[in-house]
């Protein structure tokens, strides 16, 4: 369950955007400068909002007014980015355990090596993966903190269509097999189509609807993803 | 050419030591320093800059007077820690206080630039990871610095071992005590027949010296311009 409400003016972009879903399966849909980034980066605590609140769970990780702003460390919100954001010193193994709580590290590290397919990576390192690699090393990484949710930012753009292809279909696996919720932030309709239950329209800033997956892919004409077919 | 003589050998290992532990014991403070000139704003920021390089700018004798005004027996500080043991005046341990502050401002530069070359979009995966800042800055700063690090710790160690007017100024030259190399070289060119031995320990210096910023310009090279782009 997540309740959002955040106002923030950047140098070029003022947001101001309201939402609340108890989907385990949210996107957030607009193009480049619509917003979304920065909501992701608000409920991970990387900015602070000039105005808002964030409630995830019932736990209150930001509120302007009642002066409460729980520090990114303790949000317990896992992050991929949209370009992997792997530690170039670190192998595999060492990134998947940077953030892994004590819990993690014994089974449900080995289920999710096997869920992503990590295995003949783990003694690598990031400069000698490739783009879909990496991606999944960071869905990995991020998952291995036992996050309340998984915030997906643009997870494949920048990978070829192979990769891309892959990379949904690991997604699409862990929504299947692991009890997190997601919120995936894309400008593209069919990964929102393959992957969200609900989606949040963002359009300059502002929530343009709130709408679930059926009326998107019609809205969108999307039925399956092309390359997954 | 002859080997060097017990009291060249003993000027050597002094010199040595004092670079070394000069080194050691600023290494800390230059972390942090440039720490916080890399990655905050705070007031005054200018003014600290300023006084950093300092030393590189001012003639090294009047820095050597200036230690001894503060920390002389009877300096603002020097009365105070010599009430509790410590004495930096005329002793080795002045020496390493001396070279300490001439190589600082070139450690502190090194590992500016060094951490400036890190990428922060990793600590900001690290903090989501839930890493707090001595963590991020252990795990992911300083390991992507090291290069840097190490090559600011060289140049630092070289500018110590040269090391002359600060420490002639505050530490004198007592033989087996403070006469490092430079000042060793300095006596043995106005004492008649020292020639030889101004040759062999020019030789020494050349070496350690040539050696030293050798390997600041191999280890520096990433951090210094050389980025790879990736």
């Amino acid at each position: 369950m997540i309740e959002l409400a955040v106002r923030h003016a950047y140098r070029d972009l003022a947001i101001d955007i309201a939402f609340s879903s108890s989907s385990r399966a949210l996107a957030l849909f607009g193009d480049s400068g619509a917003g979304k980034t920065s909501v992701l980066h608000a409920i991970a605590g990387l900015v602070r909002p000039d105005a808002g609140r964030i409630v995830l769970d019932d736990r209150v990780l930001f509120d302007r007014a009642a002066g409460i702003d729980v520090k990114a460390t303790r949000r317990d919100v896992g992050y991929v980015f949209q370009d992997g954001r792997l530690f170039p010193h670190l192998d595999v193994t060492a990134n998947l355990l940077y953030g892994a709580r004590r819990a993690q590290r014994g089974e449900p590290f080995r289920r999710l090596v096997d869920l992503l397919d990590l295995g003949p990576l783990l003694d690598r390192r990031p400069d000698t993966l490739s783009g879909g690699e990496r991606q999944r090393v960071a869905i990995g990484r991020a998952l291995l903190r036992a996050p309340r949710i998984l915030l997906l930012d643009e997870p494949l753009t920048g990978l070829h269509r192979e990769a891309r292809s892959q990379v949904l279909e690991h997604l699409r696996r862990l929504k299947k097999e692991l009890p997190v919720a997601t919120l995936l932030v894309s400008h593209h309709a069919d990964e929102v189509t393959a992957l969200a239950d609900e989606i949040v329209l963002l359009r300059a800033g502002g929530v343009a609807g709130h709408v679930d997956v059926a009326a998107f892919a019609a809205m969108q004409h999307v039925s399956t993803p092309t390359y997954l077919v | 050419m002859t080997p060097l003589s017990p009291d060249e050998w003993e000027a050597l290992s002094l010199s040595l030591r004092v670079a070394l532990l000069s080194v050691a014991a600023s290494l800390p403070f230059a972390l942090g320093l440039a720490w916080l000139l890399s990655r905050t704003r705070f007031p005054g920021r200018f003014l600290v800059e300023a006084l950093l390089f300092l030393p590189l700018t001012l003639p090294p004798v009047v820095t050597g007077y200036a230690l001894l005004v503060v920390f002389g027996t009877q300096g603002w500080a020097g009365a105070w820690l010599a009430e509790h043991g410590i004495v930096f005046a005329f002793r080795w341990t002045g020496a390493v206080l001396a070279a300490a502050v001439m190589g600082f401002p070139l450690l502190v530069l090194s590992i500016r630039v060094a951490f400036d070359n890190v990428d922060r979009r990793l600590e900001q995966a690290a903090e989501t990871l839930g890493a707090g800042a001595w963590r991020r800055f252990a795990t992911v700063v300083v390991p992507l610095a090291s290069r840097g690090i190490i090559a600011g710790c060289v140049l630092a160690f070289a500018r110590a071992f040269g090391e002359f007017g600060a420490t002639i100024s505050f530490v004198s030259n007592i033989p087996g005590e403070t006469r490092t190399l430079p000042i060793a070289i300095y006596e043995l060119m106005t004492t008649p027949g020292g020639e030889p031995g101004v040759q062999r320990l020019t030789l020494v210096s050349l070496a350690v010296a040539f050696a030293a910023t050798l390997v600041a310009a191999v280890l520096g090279g990433a951090a210094w311009g050389r980025r790879r782009h990736d």
